[in-house]
């Protein structure tokens, strides 16, 4: 297993008088794609959020290439080389496509090359350039988020449960953009619940329940192992889509 | 960047249905009114009235949009602009009586300069001193801005007296311009072009520029601006001077369509700032600009149909458009 570019430990969120994360520690290697599984409410969510500093870790520390993000606000982790795409997508809907790529690319114009390579996978976004993005669909929607992760190289790109509600034709389309996003060695964490993706794309494994992780390794051999599964995750990853 | 075949496109659509509001209350107030001199003259009067209030409202609005945050004591920087530009006005009395445009514009640009520079320095006072601790916490702003509020005016009392004092246009801007028998105020007109300019640079900087860019998209989703990398409370002290500084802009402006100003001026500007950016939609500067629209020219049109009622015809005007549009006429989608 390469080394680990990402490693929490002990790490715990609050939300109100809420526990969430009771002690989370997983490690996430380099220039892979870690599947981050669950059961709804097992904390996958709040689990990104806090790496991405959106809910503040009440103790523990999540290193990134020996930097404790657990200590910096979330625009100084997004410095980092960090890029988000949350489960609700986060598209800004009055700003066209073009407008939400240009303020995704932090490090000035967008490089055409870069965007010829995201059509590729999304020729969608092309076609809709000028459109405000408040009326694409949500498969459209959904990949101009993840094109906002992919306009300019990250160290590590998190993404929430990114093939939610979206059509096989359009999960296809956004499990070939992810497989290229991998060969470029960038990093992904993802949480996902369609076992097609997860299985397509995971390396590596986390499983989570009830805030705390209760397995970690490689996904390979999770999706060979039905009892595995059934116990994890409450049933086999096959029936779980 | 081109877009292929846009036959299949979606288009984006604007919605000029508020814009032709405007419109219809204008030709239905024509047709009440029947003479055409009066009706030009208060329709120049209500455009006035309401760009001037448009440049008092739009970095509330923005204020709101950005960070959810309610500032009751805006009209303290609408009172501040209106005294300095007293006390300069007083400083340059010889160059604003002079009969020369251009010996006016020695004093009114000096006034107008210092009434911004002052708003906005107090701004950033305001924001760091009393704004900043109660982040997110709506019952805290409202009772601590509306006793900042109160505090001001108390300060304005002692700075500059608690009488009303007058404020002189310059010679060149008294009077109107006569067009057959239409009289068009000359300052109302002034007013009109200092607000329509501001407007258009504030949707040129909203649309053309990254800075723009990323106020819109924070007024959408703030949290998501942030996991882009942008420190979206430095965008917010930067949106809050500006406003600000507008509001100084705007009481200094308001001040001279007045001719006088006394320490309440922001305290009573505030009802209709509050009107227009609820009727615009909380948070959208062209929804500030179509509300301030309607609320000027509504009041001046009953204001001469109807006196006894001008008083309660803008929360008239209010509750139709609320109740029309619930969320304002361009509610903003927020995340």
């Amino acid at each position: 297993m390469a080394e680990a570019l990402l490693t929490l430990t002990g790490v715990n969120t609050h939300i109100g008088h809420y526990h969430i994360l009771q002690g989370v520690d997983f490690a996430v290697p380099r220039g892979e794609l870690t599947m981050l599984l669950g059961r709804n409410g097992a904390g996958k969510t709040t689990t990104l959020r806090t790496i991405m500093g959106l809910w503040q870790a009440s103790s523990g520390s999540i290193l990134f290439e020996s930097v404790d993000l657990a200590r910096r606000e979330t625009p100084a982790i997004a410095d980092l080389g960090i890029a988000y795409v949350p489960e609700s997508m986060g598209i800004f809907a009055g700003l066209t496509v073009q407008e939400n790529l240009v303020l995704a690319a932090r490090r000035g114009a967008l490089e055409d090359a870069r965007l010829e390579w995201i059509f590729r996978f999304f020729p969608a976004l092309k076609k809709f350039w000028f459109l405000p993005a408040g009326l694409l669909s949500g498969g459209q929607k959904q990949m101009l988020s993840i094109s906002r992760a992919m306009v300019e190289p990250r160290k590590l790109v998190l993404v929430d449960e990114p093939t939610k509600g979206l059509a096989p034709s359009i999960i296809n389309n956004l499990i070939e953009a992810f497989g290229e996003l991998k060969k470029t060695d960038t990093t992904i964490l993802m949480v996902e619940q369609n076992f097609h993706a997860a299985r397509s794309l995971g390396d590596s494994v986390v499983v989570m329940d009830s805030g705390r992780i209760v397995h970690s390794g490689r996904m390979a051999e999770l999706a060979a192992n039905d009892a595995l599964q059934t116990r994890l995750l409450g049933l086999s990853l096959e029936t779980h889509q | 960047m081109s877009a292929a075949d846009d036959t299949a496109l979606p288009q984006a659509r604007i919605d000029l249905i508020p814009i032709a509001l405007v419109g219809a209350i204008a030709l239905a107030a024509f047709a009440m009114i029947g003479s055409a001199s009066t009706w030009v003259t208060l329709t120049v009067a209500g455009l006035a009235m309401g760009l001037l209030i448009f440049i008092m409202a739009s970095g509330l609005t923005l204020v709101f949009g950005l960070m959810d945050v309610m500032n009751f004591a805006h009209g303290l920087f609408i009172a501040i602009g209106a005294y300095v530009a007293v006390s300069m006005m007083r400083l340059f009395s010889g160059a604003a009586g002079a009969e020369s445009f251009l010996a006016n514009l020695g004093a009114i640009a000096p006034a107008l300069v210092a009434a911004i520079i002052v708003a906005g320095l107090l701004g950033l006072f305001f924001e760091r001193v009393i704004i900043r601790p109660v982040y997110g916490q709506h019952l805290k702003q409202i009772l601590i801005t509306t006793g900042g509020m109160i505090v001001a005016e108390q300060l304005i009392h002692v700075l500059w007296g608690p009488d009303l004092l007058p404020l002189p246009r310059p010679t060149a801007l008294r009077g109107s311009f006569l067009v057959g028998d239409i009289a068009v105020e000359k300052f109302r007109l002034i007013a009109v072009v200092i607000g329509l300019a501001i407007f258009v640079a504030l949707i040129v900087l909203l649309n053309r520029t990254k800075i723009g860019l990323l106020i819109r998209a924070g007024v959408e989703n703030k949290e998501m601006v942030e996991a882009m990398g942008y420190r979206i409370r430095r965008l917010f002290v930067a949106v809050f001077v500006a406003g600000a500084a507008l509001a100084g802009l705007g009481g200094a402006l308001w001040g001279m369509y007045q001719e006088s100003v006394t320490a309440s001026i922001g305290a009573q500007m505030m009802v209709l700032i509050f009107i227009v950016i609820i009727i615009g939609g909380l948070g959208s500067v062209g929804g500030c600009f179509v509300g301030a629209l309607l609320v000027g020219l509504v009041a001046n049109y009953v204001g001469y149909l109807s006196p006894k009622i001008a008083l309660g015809s803008n929360i008239l005007l209010m509750v139709m458009i609320l109740l029309w549009r619930p969320q304002g006429l361009y509610p903003m989608s927020k995340q």
